[in-house]
């Protein structure tokens, strides 16, 4: 039991840590969660939260999600808004993985007509995506062309034969974040990331085949909208970022702030890893347009690698991917910091919203959603373990009281040592099979860390995030084939 | 083995104490425990290619922050396992400076096991300490 006493009960999913909770805090901390997630919860999150209710320029809340457990300086799941006049930006509201996020994309094929040639899929789809420790990409590009990649995001992959045009109309903020200026990231940085384009990386990134039955959709509406309208169709979900190029962003302009922070600006924060800058700074703009730079590769990474899983499905299935149906449902970012128009105290202004391990989850009628989903709201993606399943979200209306943010996955709950000793490898790859998920990896050891027990519940994640009205349940997607990054 | 694995300082990443009789056998020792996250049996790393940096700061916190971070450079830039046999850290009225000597191969991933990558770094718990056996490091790093 970890959960501070002083903590107040909001609602059965929202419980506030009050300013004076601790010294500094400029405004309350909210955390969404049933009160079996909060008493699942790391002491980590309670510090963390309250932590960021201390940064200068802080507005309404600091938040955290259902899945939310310990992070750098936030905790994963965190969300906070910033007054651009007054506050700051911190890489420690972001995380190293810059744009970490999901891809869903749709075919036509069911699973009678996929499972004969699953192991086939899968193999393939593992040979043709580069995964694992520092692993480059089939794009070979010049240091030149990176830094239109890095400006252009998915355009470039557009105009380079790796798009379709809907593809970009399917991605949070049209697959460009606005303002990206190579100008001010590091060599280091691109040395580190021009050959990484179209890869998925390691750790919890990963590539899932999956199934959505008719016995797992929840709202029927939404779900044909979303073009879930086969029994048993199966869909393609895929997790990756910005690879060594966004670590090495963060790790550049967090050792920029921690040298001007106290020094130039006279702020003291609680934890280095909060290192920030005021927002209009030139530091603050300095990292806020390199922050868009790695936003955009990991838009331009997902696009390159759906390029790659539409080839591979053509080639197996020996139909197009346009006949193969396999349109993109969205793309949503998880650690980003975007400038939003939200209404607070009744009043509408502009806000720098840091989102770390969280997803923008946009409800009906909103401004930056495509056409096709405004009655909707914005489809959300979360990925559960590999075991277990995911989900397709949509966002709500009443969204508005989190800056319209949900939960990001599932969370883990076990420590990647612990997952290691509990578990084998090869042992897992075995029993998932045997319960009809063919998973591929380049490292047991990897593997074993993904572990369905190693994360929480996220039937009980995803139904949180329902019962606090931050998103609502459309389909749950069990999978079948997994490459493991 | 001059390092050992946290258990229970980082959930979703990885945490390691390192440790040696000399700042130089520490950042070693750190180097090797960075490495052997990625890689299951750093003796399979053949040592072919030689690769030579230098790191500065003024605080020694950061220069094993720097330090470690190189080699993760290398591991992305180039693919470079690497072990690093040489540290020479040297003291200047406002700065520390080192130079390394390591050496190593591209990954193969036929070859070598591969564990998971490491992102970065980070400042989290990250300490450098002096005790009654020479030197000490906590450090967590960003799976």
């Amino acid at each position: 039991m970890v959960i501070p006493a002083a903590i107040i009960k909001i609602s059965p999913t929202v419980w506030e840590l009050p300013p004076s909770y601790k010294a500094g805090m400029r405004v309350p901390a909210r955390i969404f969660a049933s009160e079996k997630l909060l008493r699942e919860m790391d002491a980590g999150v309670f510090e963390q939260v309250s932590n960021v209710a201390c940064l200068p320029g802080i507005v309404d809340y600091a938040f955290c999600m259902p899945d939310g457990h310990w992070g750098y300086g936030f905790p994963i799941g965190g969300t906070a808004a910033m007054d651009p006049e007054t506050g700051v930006i911190s890489p420690g509201g972001i995380g190293f993985d810059i744009n970490c996020g999901m891809r869903l994309v749709l075919t036509t094929l069911t699973y009678d007509e996929v499972k004969p040639r699953l192991h086939e899929l899968v193999d393939r789809l593992f040979y043709r995506i580069p995964a694992g420790v520092g692993c480059h990409g089939f794009v070979k590009i010049s240091h030149e062309e990176f830094c239109r990649v890095l400006e252009q995001g998915s355009r470039w992959c557009l105009n380079n034969g790796y798009a379709w045009q809907e593809d970009l109309e399917m991605t949070e903020e049209g697959g460009c974040f606005a303002g990206a200026d190579a100008s001010v990231v590091s060599q280091r940085a691109i040395d580190r990331g021009y050959n990484q384009i179209g890869t998925l990386g390691s750790g919890n990134h990963y590539l899932e085949i999956q199934v959505a039955k008719p016995e797992n959709i929840f709202d029927l509406g939404t779900a044909r909208a979303f073009g879930i309208t086969v029994p048993d169709q199966v869909v393609v979900m895929f997790h990756c970022g910005s690879r060594g190029f966004g670590h090495q962003v963060a790790t550049d302009y967090l050792q920029t702030f921690l040298g001007v922070m106290e020094r130039k600006y006279g702020i003291r924060v609680k934890d280095r890893e909060l290192a920030c800058a005021p927002f209009r700074s030139p530091e603050g703009q300095a990292y806020f347009a390199a922050m868009k730079c790695a936003v955009n590769m990991a838009f331009a990474n997902r696009q390159v690698i759906l390029h790659r899983i539409r080839e591979v499905f053509a080639e197996i299935f020996l139909r197009s991917p346009e006949e193969l149906g396999m349109r993109m449902v969205y793309d949503v970012a998880h650690n980003t910091a975007k400038l939003e128009q939200h209404t607070v105290n009744g009043k509408k202004r502009e806000l720098l919203v840091h989102r770390k391990g969280a997803t923008r989850a946009f409800g009906p009628g909103m401004a930056g959603l495509p056409g096709c989903y405004q009655e909707t709201g914005q489809p959300v993606i979360i990925g559960g373990s590999m075991e277990t399943g995911s989900y397709l979200l949509a966002g709500l209306a009443s969204g508005n009281q989190s800056f319209y943010t949900t939960a990001h996955g599932s969370g883990r709950t076990m420590s990647r040592h612990q997952a290691k000793k509990q578990f084998r490898g090869e042992k897992l790859q075995r029993d998932m099979e045997a319960r009809g998920i063919y998973v591929k990896s380049d490292s047991w050891g990897g593997l074993a860390e993904e572990a369905g027990p190693a994360y929480k519940n996220i039937d009980e994640v995803v139904a949180a995030t329902e019962l606090a009205g931050l998103s609502k349940r459309v389909v749950r997607l069990v999978p079948i084939g997994n490459v493991k990054g | 083995m001059p390092y050992k694995y946290l258990a229970d300082i980082a959930v979703a990443d990885v945490a390691f104490e390192a440790s040696g009789a000399t700042l130089e056998e520490l950042f070693i020792a750190a180097a090797d425990a960075t490495m052997n996250v990625m890689v299951a049996e750093l003796s399979t790393i053949q040592r072919l290619e030689e690769v030579r940096f230098a790191v500065e700061h003024p605080e020694l916190e950061f220069l094993l922050f720097n330090f470690l971070n190189e080699l993760i450079f290398f591991k992305d830039a180039r693919r470079l396992l690497l072990r690093v046999e040489s540290v020479t850290i040297a003291t200047h009225p406002t700065l520390l400076t080192l130079e390394a000597i390591a050496r190593g191969e591209p990954l193969d991933p036929a070859r070598h096991a591969q564990l998971v990558d490491v992102k970065a770094v980070t400042l989290h718990h990250f300490r450098v300490e002096q005790n009654e056996g020479g030197w000490q490091a906590t450090v967590i790093l960003d799976i």
